[in-house]
This record gives C-alpha cells, sequence and structure tokens, in this order.
C-alpha cells in the first residue's frame, strides 16, 4: 500500500483521539471529538484512546488500518515534537507509507492553553481535527532520502581544540585533515607562559599535542593553509584550500571550525605602549624570558570587555590575572600586585582557592565601577575603589592590562563561505544555545573552543571532544537519511533568477546551468523544508514537498469554510 | 565501521546522561543508560526554563528523553544502581541492581487510577517537598518510562500487609507486589559517570532562617513553585499564606563561597537568580527583585547581555553584599539583613519571600559510586579530573561529565556529556 499513489477522493481516513489520561480528556469532551470526526468528509472510522501511544492504543491503529481499509491516518493528541515518529513508523509497520499520517496537537494548543474553557477549547479541537482531516486528505506518499557519507572530517585551526579534535577522531578511526593558516600548529598556547590552575607550562603542553598529531597517521596536517572556498552539503562537502599559492582540493564529510580568538590590542587605552603598559599576553612573554622587573603592577581587569563595544566578559582574564599576579610574587616576595576588577570570575571548583590564596599572599584586590574607571597617568593609576569608598593612588612600574578576547577578523570570510551566522560580537552562532552547544544548524559542521566564545584550555579541550563526537555521529553512520519534507523545483517554471539560493538560510539550493539554461536544484540533504526559496520564488516555482500549497489552502478553507 | 563495536554504560540520566547515550547510540555503539530515580529527566526536568534564553526546560528536555527511550541502541535501566565493577578499560563487567519498581513496566497505562486512591500521604521529591504523592505514584508527569512506581519504603501493604488498593482499581493488572528487585551484569567497554548534583541543605545556615521562616525557599523549591506543572499549577504564592509576592529577595552563594560549608563557587547561581526574578516579573509585572551577590559571575555566552535586560526591563536590582541573616516580621515577610557597601552601614530590608540560592553539591551516594568504580574524588566530593583532560576520572576507560565533576551549567553538561560520548567511543574503537 505504501509506494501506491491514492488520490484525494480515494482517501479512507481514521481519526484517534487521545485522552492522554487527563491531560486531554480532563478537559476536553473526547467523545464529542470522536463522534464529530466520524462525520468528515472521507472519514470511514474514529476512536478514542486513553493514551493512543501505550501499546494498547498502538494496536488499535493497526487493527483500524487492516480492517477498515485505511489509506491516511490522523491522531489528535499531544504534540508531533515527541510522538509523530512514533505513530510514523506505526503507519509504516502497518505497510502504510508513514507521511500518510498527520497529526493534530489538541493537548499543547487546546487542553493545556484553554484549560478554564473546556467547552470553547473542544470547539477549537473540532476546527483543528477538521483542518488536520481536509490536509490528510492530500496528503501523498514520501520516500526518505540517503546518502553516502564521504569518512573523513577537516578541522580548521590547529590550536588546542583543533589538535585535540583531531586527534578523537583520528583515535576512532577516521581520517582528518587539519588546516592550520600559520607557520606551526599551537595557536594561543604558543604564546603563554605558564596556564591555570596548575601552573603547568604551556610548552609542555602544546609540544605533548603537537607530537601526538604528528605521529597519528590518520591526521593530514597541512600549516600556512588557508580555507578559500566550500561548497557542498552534509557527507559531502568540497573544501578548497590555498596552499603555497596553490589551490587543492579535498572532499571531506564533516568540518570543525577551531578557529580560536585573539586578544584584543589596547591601543588608546589606560597609555597602552607595550612597555610600561603592556597586555597579559604581553606579561607572558616577559615572564617566560624571565625579564619582569617591577616592584609595584598593577593590573587593570575588563579592558575592552563588559563595555558598550563589546558587552561580554572575556572569562578568562580573571583567573590568567590571578595566575600571573602569585607568579610575579613567587619571583619576587617584595613586589606590590594590584588587580583593579569589577567581578572576579572564578567559577567553579577549582578556581576560587586562587583569588583567596592570592589575597592571602598580599595580591591587593580593588574593585572600580565602569562609570569611574582607573585613570593612568605620570606613573600612577588612580582608582576609586568602591568598597573602600575612596579614591587611591598608585604608583607602578608595569601596568597589565586584562584585555578582551576578540573573534579573528577573518571569521567573516570563513562564515560566508560555511555560510553560517555569527553573533553581533563576531563569533560563530551555534544551532541552539542551550542542547546544541557545538553544532551549526547546518547539518555536518560543528564549533569548538574560543570561536565559539571566550574559554579556557579545559573548556577548549572538553568542547574539542564534543565537536569530534558530533561528527563521529554523522561519520559512523555512513549514510545520512533525510525527512522528505523539502522543497522541489518546477523546472518548467523556473527561470534561473537565483533568488532561493541568496534567501536559503542552509545552502540547500543552487542555481545550475543546465542544457535548457539556469535552473535551480535543491540539495536535498541539505534541505530543511523552512519554505525560505518557495516564498520568495516571483515563479512560484518551487514547492514543498508534505507541505504543498494545495495542502495548506484545503487546510485553511476547512477552517474559514471555503474561500481562499 | 560495519561490526558493531562493544556497548558503553551510562550511570545517571539526566541531561548529560540523555546527550551522551544519544550521541552512543548515534554512534552505532550500544548503551545502557543506569538512572537511579523512577525515570529519566534528572535536574533540569525539575526547572521552570532555562537561561540565557528563557526556553522552557521540560519541553526542550523530553523530546531527548523520548528518542532515548525509542533508540534501538539505547536500553534504560530505571531504579538502577551500580554495585560492582571488575574488568578494565576495554572490558569491563559492571553489576547493576534493578529494584523492584512492583508495577509492571510494560502493563501500566498510566492513567492514574491508583494514585488517586492511594491513601498514604509523604512529600513529593520531584516537587521539592512542596506537594504531597502516595506510596504508589508518578515520578512527573513528563517521565520515562510513563509509569506507575510503588514507594515500598511508604506503601501500606508492603510494609504492614493491609491494603492493596491500588491492585484493586488498577484496569491492567500492572500491580505487582511480589516483584522482586533484580541484578544484571552487563560487558561493557567503558563508564560514563554523569550522577550530576544535589542541591545545598541550608537550614545548618541558621541565620538564614530555613525551615523556621516559612517565607524563605530554595531555588529548586522555587522552581517548582513558578512551574506550570508544579504544586501551585505555575501561580507564584507565598508558603505561609498563598499570599501575593510583590517583592522577591534572592540570597546568592548560600553554602557557596563558604569556608564552613562549601569554599568553591556553584558557577550557575548567578544566572539562575537572574532568570528567577525574569520569571517572577514575566508573572507579574508589579515584582520587584533584589539579588544579594557578591561577585556578579556572568561570564558564559550572552550571559552579559541578559543581565543588562534584567536590570533594565524587569525591575530587578543588584546589591553587592553578602546578606548577614534573614528575620521575620508579624506577617510572616522575611526581613534580610545585609551590609550597604556605599554606606557600609547595616541596613534592614523586608520582603515577600527569599529565595536562597543553594550551592550544588555532589549527589548523595557518589562517595559510594566512586569507591565501586574504583575512581577518585577531589576534597569536595566531586569526581576527580584533570584540568587538561577534563573529561577523565583517575580510572582508564571511565569518563566524567556535567556536574557529578564540577557544577557547570545545562551547555556545558551538554557538550561534556558529548565529550565523554567521544572518549568513550576511541575505547571501544581503538
Amino acid at each position: 500500500m505504501s509506494g501506491e499513489l491514492v488520490e484525494g477522493s480515494d482517501a479512507r481516513i481514521g481519526v484517534f483521539v487521545c485522552h492522554c489520561g487527563t491531560n486531554i480528556g480532563g478537559f476536553l469532551d473526547v467523545p464529542d471529538l470522536v463522534e464529530y470526526s466520524r462525520r468528515l468528509p472521507n472519514v470511514v472510522y474514529s476512536k478514542d484512546n486513553l493514551y493512543t501511544c501505550s501499546d494498547t492504543g498502538l494496536t488499535e491503529i493497526k487493527n483500524a488500518i487492516k480492517e477498515n481499509e485505511l489509506n491516511r491516518v490522523v491522531v489528535a493528541a499531544c504534540t508531533p515534537r515527541t510522538h509523530e515518529p512514533l505513530f510514523r513508523s506505526v503507519c509504516r509497520e502497518e505497510g502504510l507509507n508513514p507521511y500518510l499520517f498527520e497529526f493534530v496537537n489538541i493537548r499543547d494548543q487546546c487542553s493545556w492553553v484553554h484549560m478554564r474553557e473546556g467547552e470553547a477549547a473542544t470547539e477549537k479541537a473540532k476546527d483543528l481535527i477538521r483542518m488536520g482531516v481536509a490536509r490528510a486528505t492530500l496528503l501523498k506518499p514520501q520516500e526518505e532520502i540517503e546518502i553516502d557519507v564521504t569518512q573523513c572530517t577537516m578541522v580548521i585551526g590547529g590550536g588546542v581544540a583543533g589538535m585535540t579534535c583531531s586527534l578523537s577522531l583520528a583515535n576512532q578511526g577516521f581520517d582528518v585533515k587539519l588546516i592550520e593558516r600559520e607557520s606551526q600548529l599551537g595557536g594561543l598556547l604558543n604564546s603563554l607562559h605558564k596556564l591555570y590552575p596548575n601552573n603547568e607550562d604551556a610548552s609542555r603542553l602544546v609540544s605533548k599535542l603537537k607530537g601526538d598529531v604528528k605521529k597519528n597517521k590518520r591526521i593530514d596536517v597541512l600549516i600556512s593553509t588557508t580555507v578559500s572556498n566550500i561548497e557542498g552539503f552534509v557527507g559531502n562537502y568540497d573544501v578548497t584550500v590555498k596552499h603555497g599559492g596553490e589551490d587543492e582540493h579535498y572532499k571531506v564529510g564533516t568540518i570543525v571550525v577551531a578557529t580560536g580568538a585573539e586578544v584584543y590590542r589596547p591601543e588608546g587605552l589606560y597609555g597602552y605602549d607595550g612597555e610600561n603598559v603592556v597586555t597579559q599576553l604581553e606579561l607572558e612573554q616577559l615572564l617566560r624570558d624571565g625579564g619582569l622587573e617591577a616592584n609595584s603592577v598593577v593590573m587593570i581587569q575588563c579592558v575592552g570587555s563588559r563595555d558598550r563595544d563589546r558587552p561580554y566578559c572575556s572569562k578568562i582574564c580573571c583567573m590568567n590575572a590571578l595566575k600571573n599576579a602569585m607568579i610575579i610574587k613567587e619571583v619576587n616576595p617584595e613586589s606590590q600586585v594590584y588587580i583593579l576588577y569589577r567581578d572576579i570570575q572564578t567559577h567553579g571548583t577549582r578556581y576560587e582557592e586562587h583569588y583567596r590564596e592570592a589575597r592571602e599572599n598580599g595580591v591587593v584586590f580593588l574593585k572600580y565601577s565602569p562609570e569611574r574607571q582607573p585613570v593612568v597617568e605620570d606613573g600612577t593609576v588612580r582608582v576609586f575603589d568602591e568598597l573602600l569608598g575612596e579614591e587611591l593612588i598608585l604608583p607602578f612600574d608595569l601596568v597589565v592590562l586584562s584585555a578582551a578576547m576578540v573573534a579573528h577578523p577573518d571569521v567573516k570570510d570563513l562564515a560566508q563561505m560555511l555560510k553560517v551566522p555569527v553573533d553581533e560580537s563576531g563569533f560563530f552562532l551555534e544551532a541552539h544555545v542551550k542542547l546544541r552547544p557545538v553544532d551549526f544548524a547546518t547539518d555536518g559542521l560543528f564549533l569548538c573552543g574560543c570561536a565559539r566564545w571566550p574559554c579556557d584550555i579545559g573548556e577548549s579541550i572538553s568542547q574539542a571532544f564534543a565537536a569530534a563526537s558530533r561528527s563521529s555521529v554523522i561519520l559512523s553512520a555512513g549514510r545520512v537519511v533525510a525527512e522528505p519534507i523539502i522543497s522541489f523545483v518546477d523546472e518548467e517554471e523556473c527561470s534561473g533568477c537565483g533568488l532561493c539560493e541568496m534567501n536559503c538560510p542552509f545552502k540547500a539550493i543552487r542555481v545550475e546551468e543546465t542544457e535548457r539554461g539556469r535552473i535551480a536544484k535543491v540539495i536535498e540533504a541539505s534541505c530543511k523544508g523552512c519554505g525560505m526559496c518557495g516564498a520568495g520564488c516571483p515563479q512560484r516555482a518551487i514547492s514543498m514537498k508534505h507541505f504543498s500549497d494545495e495542502q495548506l489552502v484545503a487546510q485553511i478553507n476547512a477552517l474559514t469554510g471555503g474561500g481562499l | 565501521m560495519g561490526e558493531k563495536p562493544g556497548s558503553v554504560l551510562i550511570i545517571g540520566g539526566g541531561v548529560a546522561g540523555i546527550q551522551a547515550a544519544l550521541d552512543l547510540g548515534n554512534m552505532g555503539i550500544r548503551v545502557h543508560l543506569a538512572e537511579r530515580a523512577p525515570s529519566i529527566g534528572g535536574r533540569m526536568a525539575q526547572l521552570d526554563k532555562t537561561f540565557p534564553t528563557n526556553d522552557c526546560s521540560i519541553c526542550i528536555l523530553s523530546p531527548k528523553m523520548a528518542d532515548c527511550s525509542r533508540h534501538p541502541n539505547i536500553t534504560l535501566h530505571t531504579l538502577s544502581e551500580v554495585t560492582n565493577v571488575l574488568g578494565q578499560a576495554g572490558s569491563f563487567k559492571v553489576s547493576v541492581r534493578k529494584r523492584a519498581r512492583f508495577v509492571k513496566e510494560k502493563d501500566c497505562i498510566n492513567c492514574g487510577a491508583c494514585s488517586a486512591k492511594c491513601p498514604v500521604k509523604v512529600p513529593d521529591e520531584f516537587d521539592a517537598g512542596l506537594r504531597t504523592r502516595g506510596a504508589i505514584y508518578l515520578y512527573y508527569l513528563q517521565g520515562i518510562p510513563p509509569v506507575m512506581t510503588i514507594d515500598k519504603e511508604h506503601c501500606l501493604y508492603l510494609t504492614r500487609g493491609i491494603c492493596r488498593l491500588c491492585e484493586t482499581v488498577c484496569p491492567r493488572n500492572a500491580i505487582d507486589y511480589e516483584q522482586q528487585d533484580e541484578e544484571l551484569v552487563l560487558d561493557v567497554g567503558a563508564i560514563v559517570v554523569a550522577t550530576g548534583f544535589d542541591p545545598f541543605d541550608p537550614s545548618v545556615i541558621t541565620q538564614y532562617g530555613y525551615k523556621r521562616i516559612a517565607n524563605v525557599i530554595t531555588s529548586l523549591e522555587y522552581e517548582r513553585l513558578i512551574c506550570a506543572s508544579g504544586p501551585t499549577g505555575g501561580h507564584l504564592k507565598r508558603p505561609s499564606d498563598g499570599g501575593h509576592v510583590e517583592k522577591i529577595a534572592f540570597i546568592q552563594c548560600v553554602g557557596s563561597r563558604d569556608l564552613y560549608h562549601n569554599p568553591y563557587c556553584s558557577s550557575v547561581c548567578c544566572m539562575h537568580a537572574t532568570k528567577e526574578a525574569i520569571l517572577a516579573h514575566e508573572h507579574d509585572p508589579n515584582v520587584s527583585s533584589y539579588i544579594f551577590y557578591m561577585d556578579l559571575r556572568a561570564a558564559g555566552k550572552g550571559f552579559q547581555k541578559y543581565v543588562a535586560r534584567a536590570e533594565r526591563d524587569y525591575n530587578i536590582s543588584y546589591i553587592k553584599g553578602r546578606v548577614a541573616s534573614i528575620t521575620k516580621d508579624g506577617d510572616e515577610n522575611p526581613i534580610i539583613i545585609y551590609e550597604d557597601v556605599d554606606s557600609s552601614e547595616p541596613r534592614k530590608m523586608a520582603v515577600d519571600l527569599a529565595i536562597l540560592a543553594t550551592s550544588l553539591v555532589p549527589r548523595n551516594g557518589v562517595e559510594g559510586l566512586a569507591k565501586i568504580l574504583a575512581v577518585e574524588t577531589d576534597e569536595f566530593g566531586f569526581l576527580k579530573t584533570d584540568p587538561f583532560s577534563p573529561l577523565n576520572t583517575t580510572r582508564p576507560g571511565v569518563f566524567a561529565c556535567g556536574c557529578c565533576r564540577e557544577p557547570v551549567d545545562i551547555p556545558e553538561c551538554v557538550l561534556q556529556a558529548s565529550g565523554a560520548a567521544a572518549k568513550a567511543a576511541e575505547v571501544l574503537r581503538r
């Protein structure tokens, strides 16, 4: 039955109305809904279930399909978000194409939101069921799309995140192309002295990682290489890179962005000159070379962070300042170190004790407010301490600015090539802030480390493993199965104007030269069925499979009594 | 990767355990997900909304729970705890005790007839004790598996041999008082620990009056109080008299950054207090909130913007300083006693409701679990990890993610869980 095309007029629809325990049944008149459904056009069967999703309910659907020769199933219940896949698979098990199933949401949209108006909510449920039945009549079988996946990941950026991610994927048995634009791997880690919270040598960590990457036969490292073009879609990305003036092409299944961030240059702020007033990054080099001679050091936090231009907190600067303050105290216990801060960010179990230790070891913490910023002038720093409520004048040998972490300026080019969004501060934007922190909305693209948001090395490493996992999910499957709810181009009508290509947020439609001229082609694996291409098409040449204009108009007419 | 590699045990079915299970399952690896409670979901299921997007917590979690329960590669073991671990990375033999539910999972249709008739009333854990439940009960509305459980400590039949009312009313004959605990032995290549956190019990900080002053509650209690599926149906009412709430104090670092209790920072409280204050205002625009904090820790993605919005649009004031104590007046209004930083003077503020941002501590029982797993814990009882191998425990093949290793927010839990899944896959595929 599944492959067979059934004309609308031959539709035999079964409607199942769920009580959902008391979730729906406690508020709506479910027997009335069943009775109402039975009288709708093309409905040959209707029934209520205490829980349609229970084994009993599912068996009732299956039996009804058999006994009543149903070729469309409508369930009026909780929400398709959690339950549509279940009912679709029940249809499939009974030989009915799963796309001949329609969900009507009468829990979220009726009983939950109109709890105190049972009668009106029942009437609304009738409207929704009538609309669902109208659409179901016009549903067509759809076949799922399967695409092979190239068993290789490209990792862009060879810092701690990129190297860690590459190693994990390689250790899971996948090939990796690791792209680094500088002449060596290591990223920002190459410029650091010691790492908080345990004063590990940055050089030790970076050389261990570099060594492991070098030894691993599955990782192909490309240094002094930049990405110049990206085409394709999940499982089948074609990446062009520039290496020594030559273009090279690679086919990969997934891409991980690990391009990191850079330290803001605080030109014009607090008398920054790179000598007496330096950044924490420059201090790291002084400490590494043993070239620091200063008895009085004043560190200023939130330089370029939490201000109008960059409203965000750069997250790592407080711990970094604490670490360097402690190193200065260790080298020269007589030295005086001040940290001028707004809120000390020593979150979690590992960091707070460093704040306490620093205070116990004589590092002086002075809280300033953004309204009264410290002033560096004539060899002193003037600061109004909020807690003491008075202005202090601190003579200094060295001022150290905890400068913001900022997005690389060339992130924009990469974002454009990948067609992924960045936020207003230039950091890449993930698919969902809470639940998909290292995925891009586009399938097969992932993100880790400071390119996502300022984070420390431990966090970068966790994210790198996360991106490796997400990438591995796609590679391991070997194939991508996509829902056929995608757009469809009527090639006769298409004028090849390219508006759809511009409108598509997923890079899933593109205009191609064909024998018959320029015609838009849907990249089925990438298409999310959002409809942006269709809405903007001046020729009305694009329609959505499973959400055709015809089906939607039928729904609206069912609600309004016709006329559209 | 045609052949199916070995399987992985995940301990803990909160958002971290669920994410690790889904990633591994989707890689084609068999997963056993062991959860101690009657249903998966963990702490995230108890939250009303989540910062900084104000997404409804259960609404974004439950599709993942459903994916887990339907996944062909994932086997859920609820009411289950690990009792023994033998072997090493690549080939562990794990014993799991699955406690009797006394309800047949296959037959129960969750109709609620049994719990409606149960004569026992005990505090409901999921709703933080704010309402009562029967001895036979649904752990929570959206829980998975969606079946009833008999709490044998309180069931009249199982303790005293009388009653059996639930059996009488069950339309499916799903009650089984004879059910026994089961012992399972699982062969797994790697173990992921995701046991999460407990909220610190603030009654030991006697000066804050928790349990003595009715209108002093914890953050978790507040989450249930404003949740539509919570004990008041989402109406923000004062516990003492059901009265209207217009002025709220949020007390930060309760048990955190405190040398007498937990010296560490619990990471998430500045943000959840901000969220909770925003939600109070969304319930009633007349609400004003005061957040008493030490350092405002809002370093995560989008957090500073969220805090700025809170101050600008939601009548929320941030007051720097640790609250000294809380007393009450004759109307059961909590009185907050604090030092005003500007004047260094002690001040008092009467509010309708005070909410204690209690610190996050390791789940009770983690110490025992760590012994069974032969992994070390840190000085606070969290699982010990290295700063630069953050997902490795001290035993090869055993990984940790989420709040069992350190307090972290939901995105961090989720990404650590994916990370731990990658580490486990490395062990299996090496």
